[in-house]
């Protein structure tokens, strides 16, 4: 408000309300203009011509400049100025070709002054001499432009822009005799008004039509131009050769371009299509909107600033009919919305990171920038209006440098390859697997395949070693091991955060690899006490360490067994299972629920976390030794999200498909759909075509199988004729011969066909194989230095 | 033709037959004006082949659709057998029922684009992109309204240049192939370009059923030798627009909606390059050298824009009156809004002493004008649709 003061005893002369207001129109308009002392506004268009007073509320209709029954086509207007000098003086450039002037000092209805009838096609600008009174320049779409005399009834000269229809014409501000035309060619021609045979210097601006352009009020040297490429463009006129110092990337086509008074930078445009929006850029920012005015259901046709010297009023005309004062004050400013976060990888794994300062601020060994604070420039005398500055975000940028041992995707690789994903019977993949994660050290995924056998495996058909020294053991393995899951993810839950605490402050070894700083401490303990004494002990130490992890987990079994209850497949599992006929089925039954209930029972009672320990020996016999493994579905799923989390994809898209039908219908297709996604990106990115092209196949999201099916084609040449084989088959279509004849042994090649890409030359896949152990030449004789890799 | 634009020609037909294995007769016909006929072949090229939302079927299909509304067989089978050639179901040949529910959805605005084109309204585009199964997304629907109105423009140019007449399936040719131009083998390096472009069925050399796709044409064409299974309510048509002016259709006024200022902008968005392609067409069609003056070009493009009820404020219509004959304006009329190929347009006076580069100058005039009034109706109505 203090600022709105000051502005209106500079401008004394005109009370300059303070809203933002609108007032519908009867009809779209095509183009508005403000008299010289910004009290009343022109709107015209096809079917309306009215003037408005501004008053401090509202607008007030002042005129109806469209009068008679049938209005001609003199009344439609393609645009409208308002004489800057002359109070009484308007000007239309009529769709129709003509160009119109309008007295309002006339007594009668019809303010029709002067008709003009010279162009052949559309107007479709005319504009006033700044300061010459009787001076009026149109510009067509028939490529002409024309100079008014008013006095005159015929122009005074025409200009012929040699090229295509004139969009745009304006007079500089402080040149008298220039003036800017712009055509639909993209170029932008200077002319003086003095010689009408030849532009003063011609330069195409954009790519195909140039709608707008327009003088800086105060910097003589500057052209502004918007055009259909969606570009703003500032031009430096002042040197030989027309320079661009400015460009603004919009996201539509600029209608309209009009610099903002009293700000040196500042450009408002409104866009032809799809873009309701006015934007106020920053033209040396020029990747984000100063300020936004979002009131336009339609288009914006007509923008202009209210008064010459007044930057915080701007007035629009649209095509849904409304007539706004948009307040500077109430525009959106995008910059607020904008997220001055930024992240990149480097070439070489290195990864860049820019925050805002007062988000990284709080690490104390930052030093500062050296350059010192540079949110405010020097010259500022005065206390800078903070509504007129660019929000200024100063953001750290960090770099993080990988170290490359630590980064090495080895193990991914090495993974990717051994894996077994079908094939064999299922506990034996998993114990493959098992051993290829063992040996990679990677104890963790070593123990979850292990484990995934025991809950999934057949009991009956178990070969493990360890089957006839403990039978208890088999029992209470599952149980135990469902603990031992959320105990583990935890536990890396935890360490992994400090891990990253750790190399932020560091700034380096940001990547983290679940694989090797999985629990180092327990790494020795899980390898050398192999198998399930050493889990369960393991299991122990945690649950001493972390009891309420231990009760939300049975808080979790809970709620699972209503789950247990439910599938029948259970019952029908423990048949097989079972393999025991002198056990009665009912009894079966019986055995299969009490127990649970009972360990229910214990948990329950058995919350302190002294007791926690003897839990597990208590509840140990209670439990069947079969438990469904659709028990385990949920922990299952809960260890694959963790997985997949912590950025091992590749384990839980193995397990998924391993367990295949066990857990599919336990995870949401969306998830699976997106870790294969995220799994066959990795492979495709490690080159291990094979191995993506196997998971693609072995997947059963209909989005993954189709991943096989999609560019399928293969662009071949004819290996005769050199020509692209349009055809398909095997017979080219021009030389009529077979294209896949082996270069070696001249027969059709069926099966393996390999040929070389710069020759086309090929054959047998052995066949070349043989020659090139004795020849780096094509077989063909062709000459060509074949590569096949 | 100046030795240059000679080579020019050839190069363009050489360039055709090696991505298409072949030169329809309609290219042939347009190799009197090569400049028109480079831009024309990089559209129809674009929009059929190049990257786009459409699956490539799809795309021949509708296009299929569109020459079907004209009677159009020439094109119907042209496109029959490279909706084949992409992988196209043949099944869907056996007319509009056989095909998937989302393109006969385009039925309605099909028929509305190919007779009377103002009728064209922003609800046809919304129940388009209303949202279920069979919904089509801005950007695919904007692909099938190029290609449609493509297709309903240059079955005025094939009925025009009287290429379909010289097509008679299975009496000419005895497989059923559309006229395609074989005149020179591209590896023989015999590039030569006959003279005689305006009997192209001369060319047609047998050639032996080896493709299995051909083969499935073939019986195709068989069973099917109209292409009436692709319509429905096949007696719409062309009506005057002066007459139904007292009815609520309102005058399409390009100073309101111009292709230059809107229709390029929105397609050029929906549809990335398709606009600068159009574009030049536009633009070569208008400054192709010929021995009409411009005011003629221009009343023969304002008179085809009038009959679709597209006005121009600065143009005076007395103009064409001036201009044009009656038989020339009955011509054009005939060309532009009732292209069907079981009729022959009678050929006007006033263009009969003409070469025929000059007949064929006015007909590719006629099909830029119906081309660009087509898309500036639906191009409107999909702006509609996009504001409410």
């Amino acid at each position: 408000m203090e600022k709105m003061s000051r502005v209106t005893t500079a401008h004394s002369s005109s009370a300059i309300s303070c809203r933002t207001m609108f007032c519908h129109l009867d009809a779209p308009a095509n183009a508005i203009s403000v008299c010289r002392d910004a009290t009343q506004v022109v709107v015209a268009g096809r079917n309306i011509f009215k003037i408005y007073a501004l008053e401090e509320e509202q607008f007030v209709e002042k005129l109806n400049l469209r009068v008679g029954r049938k209005p001609s086509l003199n009344f439609s207007c393609a645009d409208v100025m308002w004489h800057q000098m002359e109070e009484n003086l308007l000007a239309t450039a009529a769709t129709n070709g003509a160009v119109v002037t309008w007295n309002l000092g006339k007594p009668s209805r019809n303010k029709q002054d002067q008709l003009f009838t010279e162009h052949k096609r559309t107007v479709n600008k005319v504009c006033f001499h700044p300061s010459e009174v009787y001076m009026l320049l149109s510009g067509s779409q028939d490529g002409f432009m024309k100079c008014f005399d008013l006095r005159k009834k015929e122009s005074v000269s025409t200009f012929s822009g040699q090229s295509e229809s004139v969009r745009d014409v304006q007079f500089s501000i402080k040149d008298y005799f220039t003036f800017a035309a712009t055509f639909e060619n993209g170029n932008v021609q200077v002319w003086d008004i003095r010689r009408p045979d030849r532009y003063e210097r011609m330069f195409t601006a954009h790519t195909g039509p140039v709608f707008c352009c327009d003088w800086h009020p105060d910097d003589r040297g500057w052209l502004a131009t918007g055009g259909r490429d969606k570009m703003v463009k500032v031009w430096d006129m002042t040197t030989t050769r027309a320079k661009e110092i400015y460009c603004v990337q919009t996201i539509a086509s600029v209608a309209r371009v009009k610099w903002r008074p009293e700000k040196k930078f500042h450009l408002a445009t409104c866009s032809m299509m799809v873009d309701h929006n006015i934007y106020v850029w920053d033209v040396r920012r020029p990747f984000i909107p100063f300020a936004t005015f979002e009131e336009h259901k339609d288009v914006t046709t007509g923008i202009v600033w209210r008064h010459q010297h007044d930057p915080h009023f701007l007035l629009s005309g649209s095509k849904d009919s409304t007539l706004y004062q948009h307040m500077f004050k109430d525009a959106t400013r995008p910059v607020d919305k904008a997220n001055p976060e930024g992240l990149c990888f480097g070439l070489f794994g290195d990864l860049a990171f820019a925050a805002k300062e007062s988000l990284i601020s709080s690490d104390a060994n930052r030093k500062p920038y050296p350059g010192g604070d540079r949110r405010y420039p020097i010259f500022f005398f005065k206390k800078p209006d903070p509504t007129e500055q660019f929000a200024h975000v100063s953001s750290a940028l960090s770099v993080f440098e990988t170290d490359l041992d630590s980064n090495c995707m080895d193990w991914f690789v090495k993974t990717a390859q051994l894996y077994l994903l079908c094939g064999k019977p299922f506990a034996e993949l998993c114990d493959h697997n098992a051993k290829v994660a063992r040996e990679l050290k990677r104890p963790q995924v070593s123990t979850t395949w292990t484990m995934l056998r025991i809950m999934f495996s057949d009991p009956a058909n178990l070969t493990t070693p360890g089957l006839n020294h403990s039978l208890s053991k088999l029992g209470t393995l599952p149980l135990m091991n469902s603990f031992n899951m959320k105990e583990i993810s935890s536990g890396i839950g935890t360490e992994s955060r400090l891990e990253r605490s750790k190399g932020e402050s560091r700034q380096d070894n940001l990547h983290l690899e679940p694989g090797t700083l999985h629990i180092s401490n327990n790494n020795e303990e899980n390898e050398e006490t192999e198998g399930s004494e050493g889990q369960a002990e393991y299991m122990f130490g945690d649950a001493e360490l972390d009891d309420d992890d231990l009760y939300s987990m049975e808080q979790e079994n809970q709620t699972e067994e209503q789950e247990y209850m439910l599938p029948q497949e259970a019952f029908q599992l423990r048949h097989e299972i079972m393999d025991n006929p002198s056990a009665p089925e009912h009894l079966q039954q019986d055995k299969a629920d009490s127990p649970h209930v009972s360990g229910n029972e214990a948990e329950v009672t058995c919350l302190t976390p002294i007791e926690s320990f003897s839990l597990i020996s208590i509840s140990q016999p209670l439990f069947s030794p079969h438990l469904p493994a659709s028990f385990f579905c949920p922990i299952v799923r809960e260890m694959l999200s963790y997985y997949a989390e912590q950025g091992d994809v590749q384990m839980a898209v193995s397990v998924l498909i391993v367990l295949g039908e066990r857990i599919r219908k336990e995870i949401d297709d969306l998830t699976q759909e997106h870790w294969y996604m995220s799994y066959i990106d990795l492979l495709q990115r490690f080159e291990l075509w094979n191995v993506s092209n196997e998971v693609i196949k072995l997947s059963t999201c209909s989005a993954i199988t189709c991943l096989n099916q999609a560019s399928t084609t293969l662009h071949i040449n004819c290996s005769n004729c050199k020509r692209p084989m349009s055809n398909k088959g095997w017979i080219c279509d021009r030389c009529h011969q077979c294209a896949s004849v082996c270069a070696v042994c001249h027969h059709v090649v069926k099966g393996l066909f390999v040929w070389c890409q710069g020759c086309s030359h090929g054959g047998h896949l052995e066949h070349i194989m043989n020659w090139l152990k004795s020849s780096a030449h094509c077989p063909a004789g062709c000459g060509h230095l074949c590569e096949y890799t | 033709m100046v030795n240059g634009e000679n080579e020019r020609v050839s190069l363009l037909f050489m360039k055709a037959l090696v991505s298409r294995g072949s030169v329809d007769a309609v290219s042939q016909q347009m190799a009197s004006h090569p400049q028109y006929l480079e831009s024309f072949l990089r559209t129809q090229h674009y929009i059929l082949h190049m990257d786009g939302p459409l699956p490539l079927p799809y795309r021949h299909y509708i296009a299929i659709m569109a020459a079907a509304r004209h009677h159009c067989n020439y094109l119907v089978y042209l496109h029959s057998a490279q909706f084949l050639r992409v992988g196209g179901d043949p099944l869907w040949l056996q007319g509009l029922e056989a095909a998937p529910p989302r393109l006969r959805l385009l039925d309605h605005i099909n028929k509305v684009l190919a007779h009377q084109p103002w009728l064209t309204a922003c609800s046809h585009i919304q129940t388009l992109l209303k949202s279920g199964e069979q919904c089509w997304s801005l950007a695919e629907l904007v692909q099938a309204v190029v290609i449609l109105a493509h297709c309903h423009s240059l079955c005025s140019f094939v009925f025009g240049c009287d290429t379909d007449s010289d097509f008679v399936p299975l009496s000419k040719s005895t497989n059923g192939f559309p006229p395609t131009f074989w005149p020179f083998d591209a590896a023989n390096g015999n590039t030569n370009v006959p003279q005689s472009l305006a009997t192209p069925s001369e060319h047609i050399t047998r050639r032996r059923v080896t493709n299995s796709i051909q083969f499935s044409l073939f019986c195709v064409m068989m069973c099917f030798t109209d292409s009436t299974h692709f319509i429905t309510d096949p007696d719409l048509c062309y009506q005057e627009f002066a007459r139904r002016e007292q009815d609520h259709f309102q005058v399409f006024r390009v100073q309101d909606y111009s292709w230059e200022d809107h229709g390029f902008s929105l397609v050029n968005r929906l549809y990335s390059d398709i606009g600068h392609l159009l574009d030049d067409r536009f633009r070569s069609v208008t400054t192709l050298p010929s021995m009409h003056s411009p005011d003629l070009k221009r009343a023969i493009w304002n008179y085809i824009h009038c009959v679709l009820g597209i006005r121009y404020d600065d143009y005076d219509y007395g103009e064409v009156n001036r201009l044009l004959e009656r038989d020339f304006k009955l011509y054009i009329k005939a060309v532009a809004c009732f292209p069907d190929a079981t009729k022959t347009p009678v050929c006007p006076l006033s263009l009969a002493p003409l070469k025929p580069s000059e007949r064929i100058h006015v007909n590719l005039l006629i099909m830029e004008a119906r081309l660009q009034a087509e898309l500036l109706y639906a191009l409107r109505a999909i702006t509609q649709y996009m504001i409410a």
